[in-house]
């Protein structure tokens, strides 16, 4: 998942004694992991939490297309080139099965990307980092796809039938692009001298940002209670960041890269790693706009959604033209 | 039947492969910025589909040229000069309706060379064309379809289609012409002449532009140069910077 610090209804989760009676019920159904469909009754902040959490991973697979787009073109064989076309494609795709899953909760496309340009709702902070060297390519298919389907996987079970079933198929396509990105680090990593110092820069510019996908640290993370209580949400962003460092450790041994964290170590005691948190002052300036990329990604999106205002319209005119013709024939 | 000259044949599956190679670069510039999501979609699955051709085509090129070298060799490390597409394919985007018009022109062509190649008395080309085809009947019916789409559209998708069209129609002629490299394709019986596709051509543009409402541009100029090689537009040689950057700068790299 490309979604951070959701806001849900602000308090934390309902206990039963202060839940109506349709509550009750409604929480009873999550409780026996019987699925919500988009006709059933739901509280509206679960309705107003969904469409905030999937909107923004949507929004997320669109600006996504943005950091791999900038190398489609460089990318320096015909095989990579394809891969990455389909890797960009999937992604759009992803976009368009959730946005149809925002939809079944009564907010439109077009309403959701007019939030995005607004500024009103947000996309993963990843994506306002820049993509530099073609390694690069590889970290986000390692480190990036790596991170969101450690979050998505255990989102396949959660409560939101369409949410659940939009990201099944999105977790197939996902593990896909993570081990193109591991094999272009592996290319690189054993390649020339130059190669591996791309690989290396990559993986030291892109760690920290990955781990911050996760969201904040628990103890600041005000918003979740409520979400795993609907299971919106299923583990905590520690719990799950945890999980990705324990993965990644070993693959990038396995590349000889060496993760730019001084604290990184084996835990006998706990069985995990110990490692640095990320720079959260950082986030939060990412998260406000002042990224590297954040001006230039809105930049794009805008551009990208004015000069194709006349497309729209006119195949919009289009089509009513057609209809009107054919209530005519009838 | 005349044995195949292996240098025609090579030059005939450049030409094949650059068309794709060109066309299929300048479509995947347009990631993430088209006007609607399944236009992203459509765009770069098109893109993938093209430079998937040239795969087939500039892989068996290398295979006839005999100097061992690989279809990313002959995409990577030729200049402006050695290319052999048509000028169609390498001029810019423009805007969405440029890049619509482009692509039918292009797809029309395409669908109509790639059924006769079905028919070669090459093994490999009769293949790669039957694969081809099934791609590009798709990518020429959603192209006609947008063409008509936006031609009909508002007015202004209308006058911008139209615009794209006078642009570019120029430009149409070169796929047609023919040289000493056609004749020798057309004398081992490997491809058609390109004039023998111009009728039905003719009568798939007038259909869909009937339909679009766009008028087709009569007696248009030709202007030629791509698929001889002897005169690119300007355009050619940044495309290719941006292409080979990587390959030119850390020559000898596995990647």
């Amino acid at each position: 998942m490309y979604a951070q610090m959701v806001k849900s209804t602000g308090q934390g989760a309902k206990t039963r004694d202060e839940m109506t009676d349709e509550e009750r019920d409604f929480q009873d159904r999550i409780d026996a992991d019987i699925k919500i469909e988009p006709r059933d009754w739901m509280p509206d902040g679960y309705r107003k939490t969904l469409i905030r959490q999937i909107g923004q991973h949507a929004h997320s697979e669109i600006v996504g297309q943005l950091p791999e787009g900038n190398w489609i073109t460089r990318a320096p064989t015909l095989e990579r080139k394809m891969i990455l076309l389909a890797k960009v494609q999937d992604e759009a795709g992803h976009g368009l099965y959730l946005y149809s899953a925002a939809e079944t909760l009564g907010v439109s496309r077009d309403d959701l990307t007019a939030q995005l340009l607004s500024g009103k709702m947000k996309y993963s902070s990843i994506f306002n980092y820049p993509t530099l060297t073609w390694a690069d390519i590889g970290a986000v298919g390692w480190l990036v796809d790596g991170a969101a389907i450690m979050n998505q996987v255990p989102l396949q079970r959660t409560s939101y039938g369409p949410y659940a079933r939009a990201m099944i198929r999105i977790c197939k396509e996902e593990s896909f692009h993570q081990r193109q990105g591991y094999d272009i680090m592996m290319k690189m990593a054993q390649g020339s001298p130059e190669q591996r110092k791309m690989a290396q820069d990559a993986l030291n510019r892109f760690w920290y940002p990955s781990l911050m996908m996760f969201g904040p640290s628990d103890k600041d993370s005000v918003h979740s209670a409520q979400s795993m209580a609907w299971k919106i949400k299923i583990n905590t962003n520690d719990e799950l960041r945890q999980k990705f460092v324990d993965q990644t450790v070993p693959q990038a041994d396995y590349l000889g890269l060496t993760i730019p964290d001084e604290n990184l170590k084996w835990n006998e005691e706990t069985g995990r790693h110990d490692f640095s948190e990320p720079d959260w002052t950082e986030f939060f300036d990412v998260i406000k706009g002042n990224g590297p990329c954040n001006t230039e990604r809105m930049n794009a999106r805008m551009k990208a959604w004015e000069d194709g205002q006349w497309v729209r319209d006119g195949l919009l005119a289009h089509g009513r033209k057609r209809a009107a013709a054919n209530v005519a024939a009838e | 039947m005349a044995t195949p000259d292996n240098a025609a044949l090579f030059q005939f599956l450049l030409r094949m492969g650059d068309n794709t190679l060109i066309l299929g670069h300048r479509v995947s510039e347009w990631c993430g910025l088209a006007p609607v999501l399944e236009e992203d979609i459509a765009l770069a699955n098109t893109a993938l589909d093209l430079i998937g051709q040239t795969q087939l085509w500039l892989g068996y090129a290398a295979d006839v040229q005999g100097e061992g070298k690989t279809a990313d060799d002959l995409a990577f490390l030729r200049d402006v000069w050695d290319f052999r597409n048509v000028l169609l394919v390498e001029l810019p985007n423009g805007d969405f309706g440029q890049t619509i018009m482009r692509q039918f022109l292009f797809d029309a062509w395409a669908s109509i060379m790639l059924a006769r190649l079905q028919k070669s008395s090459d093994q490999t080309v009769r293949e790669i064309a039957e694969k081809a085809s099934k791609e590009v009947s798709y990518h020429v019916e959603r192209s006609a379809g947008t063409v008509v789409g936006l031609g009909d559209g508002t007015e202004e998708s209308h006058s911008r289609m139209q615009a794209a069209l006078d642009y570019l129609f120029p430009y149409v002629g070169e796929l047609f012409l023919s040289d000493e490299v056609d004749v020798a394709m057309i004398q081992a019986e490997i491809a058609p002449d390109p004039a023998s596709l111009r009728a039905e051509y003719d009568a798939l543009v007038a259909k869909i532009m009937a339909e679009a409402t766009l008028t087709v541009p009569a007696d248009a100029y030709v202007h030629k140069g791509g698929r001889s090689g002897a005169l690119h537009t300007e355009h050619l040689g940044h495309l290719l910077a941006q292409m080979q950057w990587l390959q030119r700068a850390y020559p000898g790299c596995r990647w």
